[in-house]
């Protein structure tokens, strides 16, 4: 293979894990953005949604196939119920704790991320999943550069459901409710927002737009675990925080950032594929001695 | 939400005393009435007793998240285990170097970070216990994915520690120097500032104290426990894998803290205890460990936030 040839494969790569990447960190920059918390379960819930998806898919597989029709049903699906299930650990965990001290919310969000993989390792034995599609194999052959239709397909879906997301947040009302939380919640009470309906909708949005990539992640990778989702939320919080947290168009572009550089990383001279979580981890900290509020992010000055 | 308030038990400097000695006996006399396995899982719950005095002086004391705490157990006891079973080195001599690699490595984590929102604190302890587990997991000289093995027992006065019952003492001994170091710090001027710090950071800044600097020092002297913890528990086992270092020890470690109650001494003890005894009692449960201490971990969150047992506030000597 010429370097050209690598250049392009890795390109495909880095923009696949990119799009997961950025889904994920775009409900971490949500939430962050509206209450300040860091929800330690937001990479379960993509568990969770990769899981739900291959249950629908196997209930509606008789009715719609395996194929792409039965696909978008079961990523709708699970992308309800995890929205859901993001509103519930919301109300029951998150709510009382919001006047808490920050250690206890904190705390409070690594219990219920213990809790979302524990019981999905309970329920599957702790077992992989195989996450069947025929979707066949199929793709653009570029001479040594091979894109699948699937890698494609999943690619423009990502960014059509993130093109979705921003119309929402910019040209409709509960977008610019979204907006004017995050910058002063009491001011909003004051002109009849209803903050906590608000507050739920953004755990909904962020919560099924990461089921929508756990159930792209099934379909790519083709297996589940319960603990998939331990890694990708730490990736997401590097992203979330590398094109600025609190900023959507920033989860985006760092998403994507982070997974070219990992595709690229890997390529470099004795940085293997096993020191590829040492590498984004790595730049992480890095990110966050020498620019913390990322490359989209706005300088923060703290209220007392 | 309320708790419901707990009776309150105040006993007399002279009660207190006399209540520590008896406890103090106890621990010091049960070897002889216990078979091997009550002893192992004793030596094991005053060893969790050690690492969570350790994460106590951080979360508790200084009021700031470690997710990663596991990784400086790890620093302590892979320099234990190399220098012992690579370059034949004492092992009381390697327990100066595993100090100053774990203070040194909470002081490169913690230097930069602290400076920021304490929530960048918790993901980036996160991210680095990942990565000094990787590390350790793909360097040669940390022995890989195997580990390391063969790291020599170390002997006193000629007597070579080998058996279960000297563990026992070791970790007693260590967890009882941990108590009386946590409590000289905790009422130490240092002690009061990370008080403060905790309560009302921009107030404790106002009143002078250097906020990074006392933060800073909580998360070194913690350091310093997990390394400790470290080199002994690589001599007790005398083999080391990465596997012993995950996300899921540290979360473990916080959560004997947490449910003990955060910031005094007794509390973190029992939390530690009720961590190592409870799956045992209950051995059936198994791989539901996690997943039920997951719940608890959120029920006192939730009802009972300052832990089973609580630190008392605001009335009382101070």
């Amino acid at each position: 293979m010429s370097t050209l040839d690598i250049i392009l494969q890795q390109l495909a790569n880095g923009l696949i894990l990119g799009s997961f990447y950025a889904l994920v960190a775009l409900g971490y920059t949500m939430v962050y953005g509206i209450i300040k918390l860091l929800n330690f379960a937001h990479g379960d819930l993509y568990m969770a949604g990769g899981f739900l998806g291959f249950l629908v898919l196997s209930l509606v597989g008789a009715l719609l196939g395996t194929g792409w029709t039965g696909i978008l049903a079961a990523m709708l699906l699970s992308m309800l119920a995890v929205g859901l299930l993001g509103v519930i650990i919301q109300r029951i965990a998150y709510v009382p704790m919001l006047e808490a001290p920050r250690l206890s919310i904190l705390i409070t969000a690594l219990a219920v991320s213990m809790i979302l993989s524990n019981g999905v390792m309970a329920i599957t034995d702790g077992e992989y999943l195989a996450f069947n599609t025929d979707l066949g194999f199929e793709g653009i052959d570029l001479g040594n550069v091979f894109i699948s239709y699937t890698q494609l397909v999943l690619v423009i879906s990502a960014a059509l459901l993130m093109i979705i997301l921003y119309l929402f947040v910019h040209k409709t009302l509960y977008g610019k409710a979204m907006r004017a939380i995050a910058i002063d919640q009491d001011a909003c009470r004051l002109m009849g927002i209803n903050v906590n309906r608000i507050i739920a909708l953004t755990f909904f949005i962020g919560s099924s737009l990461a089921a929508a990539a756990g159930v792209m992640a099934g379909v790519y990778y083709g297996s589940l675990h319960f603990s998939m989702g331990f890694v990708i939320g730490l990736k997401a919080f590097t992203a979330a925080v590398i094109g600025g947290i609190g900023s959507i168009p920033g989860a985006m572009l760092g998403g994507l950032v982070l997974g070219l550089l990992e595709a690229f990383g890997t390529q470099m001279p004795f940085v293997g594929s096993e020191w590829k979580d040492v590498f984004s981890f790595g730049l992480l900290i890095l990110l966050l001695i020498f620019k913390p509020t990322g490359l989209l992010g706005k300088t923060e000055i703290e209220r007392m | 939400m309320a708790a419901p308030r707990i009776p309150v038990f105040r006993l007399s400097r002279m009660q207190r005393t006399l209540l520590l000695a008896a406890l103090a006996a106890i621990g010091l006399l049960i070897p002889l009435a216990a078979n091997n396995y009550v002893l192992e899982v004793l030596t094991n719950a005053w060893f969790y007793a050690i690492l969570c005095l350790g994460l106590n002086i951080v979360v508790g004391y200084a009021g700031l998240l470690d997710l990663g705490y596991a990784a400086f157990f790890a620093v302590g006891a892979y320099t234990t285990g190399i220098l012992s079973s690579q370059y034949g080195i004492n092992f009381w001599l390697t327990i100066p170097v595993a100090v100053a690699c774990s203070m040194l490595a909470g002081l490169i984590i913690g230097g930069p970070t602290l400076r920021l929102r304490s929530d960048y604190l918790a993901i980036v302890t996160l991210g680095f216990g990942e990565i000094v587990r990787i590390i350790a997991r793909n360097l040669d000289i940390t022995g890989g994915a195997s580990g390391l093995i063969g790291i020599d027992r170390p002997s006193i006065l000629g007597l070579e520690l080998s058996k279960g019952i000297h563990f026992y003492y070791v970790f007693l001994l260590l967890a009882m120097l941990a108590c009386f170091v946590s409590f000289r710090l905790q009422h130490s001027r240092l002690g009061r500032a990370w008080h403060y710090v905790r309560e009302d950071e921009d107030a404790a800044e106002a009143m002078g104290i250097d906020r990074v600097a006392v933060k800073l020092q909580a998360y070194v002297i913690g350091a310093m426990f997990g390394g400790v913890a470290g080199c002994f528990f690589a001599a007790k086992m005398t083999a080391i894998s990465p596997e012993t270092f995950t996300f899921a020890q540290s979360v473990l470690i916080l959560l004997g803290v947490v449910m003990g109650g955060m910031g005094k001494i007794p509390g973190v003890i029992v939390g530690a205890f009720a961590l190592v005894l409870f799956p045992e009692v209950f051995r059936s449960m198994g791989s539901m460990r996690m997943l039920i201490f997951g719940i608890v971990m959120l029920g006192i969150m939730l009802y009972r936030p300052e832990g089973i047992w609580p630190q008392r506030s605001g009335t009382g000597e101070r």
